[in-house]
């Protein structure tokens, strides 16, 4: 299963998403024949019950797809929308067909407008499922006024409706701001590699002083402190995604991606120190992934936001702190 | 990339089983320890500690029970060490025969030296230490100039070790030794020796460290004579072997919970003296997210040695990472308790603090220094 769904993601990734659909999602022109090529893949409902229409898999089977729609730094929240459609699913309800965005902060409202300032993939999602002192409503951003909100290229927008909020969903164990956790942690893991890679093949090649700089042990050394935090990150990723349900466990989706996002911008930093001056033109690839991963460590919640939740769950469980590691930070699904 | 792709695993249940066994006897052996004693972890001695985890059956838990070893696996030994590291037991007495030097001599020990040692490690009898450090050699173990040249009846021995962890309370040590050539011809001509400690020209003076113990030694051997059977694997075959010795000594778990009795001693401050402020909660969340992942990744490899396979440089990479945040952590809950000194800690947390914070630098220096495993990763990595 692993390795087939690893290469059907990974070949509909390369054909759907290139330059051209990436610029244009930049610009807040999200590509509809690319997202309608993610519908048809089935991969959108991977985690949906087959009665609902889905492929009734687990979160640990998808895996492979989240991380795959990292190291490609798919311009379309593939992942959340995966995972929120398996949330939705579990409370019996359903989007119509189209991206989802998870907000869980920022949902204000006045007399008849609702406004939620920065959300994750706001520039192009179709739905997002935002959460108010009541729960969590389902809102469709194509009605919305977006705003870009984020640096160069970023896909954060603010959304503005006319209207009122419509009603709560019904409450659900599981709450979308840890789908969205680990749906960042994986999508940061995938890209991390993809820059480890990059950078390697660079350092591999560029030659200076009558050698390629990988032979260079300050090169080395800081490659391999890259190396390390790129497993580490990878690991917490795998474990967010180790459930056999179709939702996560929440302190592993929440751990993952505290890890990913303690990793991600000292991968990044390593990664453009090798590369030199030309990992910072806008034509070669490498700012297509640092400019993300920069933007989904923010997303949501950095490391601090996720680690001070763990902190509080592990000091109020008054647990060792082994205990705890082996029975709230680990988890293999069968 | 198959570095950072190492997958988690579960442990098998019969495995599993031992945790409880082992908490249950812990909490009987380990009651009244000051939390300072504890802090100093595996590298904390008690002989009678060791004999009576031996009596359980639970020094060289993965050698086959033909030479008194329980016969079981990894994950076993991994269960155990991480109890027994989280508690801080003082395992040092027995801690290096058990992770290197029994698996060495099993791996290229003949009959006869697997049946004189093997059993008395494993009843807790036999104490090893580690011979590869010189004044003039660490990180190049080339450089060595300890020298055995041949007799009638063995070997003579002259040189001298440094750094020697516990070498002033062990029976054996296995040393690294040049027996041919010289240092220009680099890692040729080297072997291993099991040096009876006891032996006539054997001198041992342990060095003070920084946290007032004197945990490691210098060894001096003048006109040693060893025995034939002295010799462990192939003469000039020392390089190779210890290179394995090595990967052993850089898989195991402790090189992830060196600072565990000062995370726990500090957690249960802070629910005593109800201190949960954010930079408390946010630390800590850190704290274990990272030892989380560590953890993952050791059990990882882990289920790799289980398979037989040899994974220096996955264990190279772990125990890089897990070093500097073992190091890491002292200076962490310095700050934190630090930046409230209203707060006044108390005084056995204060000495655990100051204990680790003197002692963390060796973290990244035995088994091989931080540089030294950044360019073994290096080398995984297809750069060298």
């Amino acid at each position: 299963m692993d390795d087939l769904f690893s290469d059907s993601a990974h070949k509909l990734f390369t054909q759907t998403f290139n330059d051209a659909v990436r610029h244009a999602a930049e610009s807040g022109r999200p590509d509809a024949n690319a997202w309608r090529a993610c519908e048809e893949s089935g991969f959108l409902d991977a985690l949906v019950p087959e009665p609902s229409g889905g492929a009734g898999l687990r979160l640990c089977d998808v895996l492979p797809v989240a991380l795959s729609a990292g190291w490609h730094a798919i311009p379309a929240p593939i992942v959340p929308t995966m995972l929120a459609r398996a949330w939705l699913a579990t409370i019996d309800r359903r989007a119509a067909d189209g991206s989802i965005a998870i907000a869980p902060f920022g949902l204000e409202r006045d007399q008849d407008a609702l406004r939620i300032p920065c959300v994750a993939w706001g520039r192009v999602a179709d739905w997002v499922l935002a959460r108010s002192e009541h729960g969590w409503h389902l809102l469709d951003a194509r009605l919305a006024q977006r705003t870009p909100w984020g640096g160069h290229g970023s896909l954060d927008a603010g959304l503005l409706w006319q209207g009122t909020l419509p009603g709560a969903l019904p409450a659900c164990e599981v709450e979308p701001d840890t789908l969205a956790a680990a749906s960042h942690a994986a999508m940061m893991a995938g890209a991390m590699e993809r820059v480890l890679g990059q950078t390697l093949e660079y350092a591999n090649q560029r030659a200076q002083f009558g050698r390629p700089i990988g032979k260079f042990q300050a090169v080395q050394q800081q490659l391999s402190v890259m190396a390390e935090h790129v497993a580490a990150a990878r690991m917490a990723a795998v474990l967010a995604f180790q459930s056999e349900t179709a939702l996560p466990d929440p302190v592993l989706a929440m751990a993952g991606k505290a890890r990913a996002a303690m990793a991600a911008p000292l991968v990044a930093d390593i990664a453009h120190a090798v590369h030199g001056a030309i990992g910072i033109t806008e034509e070669y690839a490498l700012q297509r992934f640092t400019r993300r991963l920069r933007e989904w460590r923010r997303a949501d919640g950095s490391e601090s936001y996720w680690a001070e939740r763990i902190g509080a769950h592990a000091l109020s469980s008054g647990a060792t702190a082994l205990a705890y590691l082996r029975t709230r930070l680990y988890a293999v699904a069968a | 990339m198959l570095l950072t792709t190492l997958a988690p695993i579960a442990i098998p249940e019969e495995d599993e089983a031992l945790r409880a066994e082992v908490r249950a006897f812990l909490e009987e052996a380990m009651t009244g320890r000051a939390p300072d004693v504890n802090a100093r972890s595996w590298m904390g001695f008690d002989a009678d500690f060791s004999r009576k985890l031996a009596q359980r059956g639970w020094l060289g838990i993965t050698l086959p029970r033909e030479y008194g070893g329980a016969g079981r696996s990894q994950f076993a030994r991994f269960v155990l060490a991480e109890e027994l590291l989280g508690a801080g037991a003082p395992v040092s007495a027995h801690w290096i025969a058990d992770r290197q030097s029994a698996p060495l001599i099993l791996r290229y020990g003949t009959q006869a030296q697997k049946s004189r040692y093997l059993p008395r490690i494993c009843a807790g009898e036999a104490f090893f230490c580690i011979g590869m450090s010189e004044p003039g050699a660490g990180s190049d173990l080339a450089g060595i100039r300890s020298r055995a040249e041949r007799t009638a009846t063995g070997w003579r021995l002259n040189g001298s070790k440094i750094w020697t962890t516990n070498a002033h309370r062990s029976h054996y040590m296995i040393a690294l030794v040049r027996t041919s050539g010289s240092a220009e011809d680099r890692h040729q001509g080297l072997s291993q020796f099991i040096i009876d400690l006891s032996l006539p020209g054997v001198t041992i003076r342990p060095i003070s460290d920084i946290a007032g113990d004197a945990h490691f030694s210098e060894v001096f051997f003048d006109d040693v004579e060893l025995a034939d059977d002295a010799l462990i694997g192939n003469e000039g075959a020392g390089w190779e072997q210890v290179n394995t010795e090595l990967a052993f000594e850089r898989s195991g778990p402790e090189r992830l919970y060196s600072s565990m009795v000062l995370v726990d001693c500090w957690m249960q401050w802070c629910r005593e003296a109800r201190i949960d402020d954010a930079a408390t909660r946010t630390a800590l969340g850190r704290i274990l997210i990272e030892l989380g992942a560590l953890r993952a990744m050791s059990l990882a490899v882990a289920g790799l040695l289980a398979r037989g396979e040899n994974p220096a440089v996955q264990a190279a990479l772990v125990k890089d990472l897990g070093t500097e945040l073992e190091q890491r952590i002292p200076g962490l809950i310095a700050d934190l308790i630090g930046g409230r000194p209203q707060a006044v800690a108390p005084a056995p947390l204060v000495r655990t603090l100051a204990y680790l914070e003197q002692i963390a630098p060796t973290f990244s220096l035995r088994g091989g220094t931080r540089e030294i495993l950044r360019g073994i990763i290096a080398r995984g990595l297809g750069l060298r």
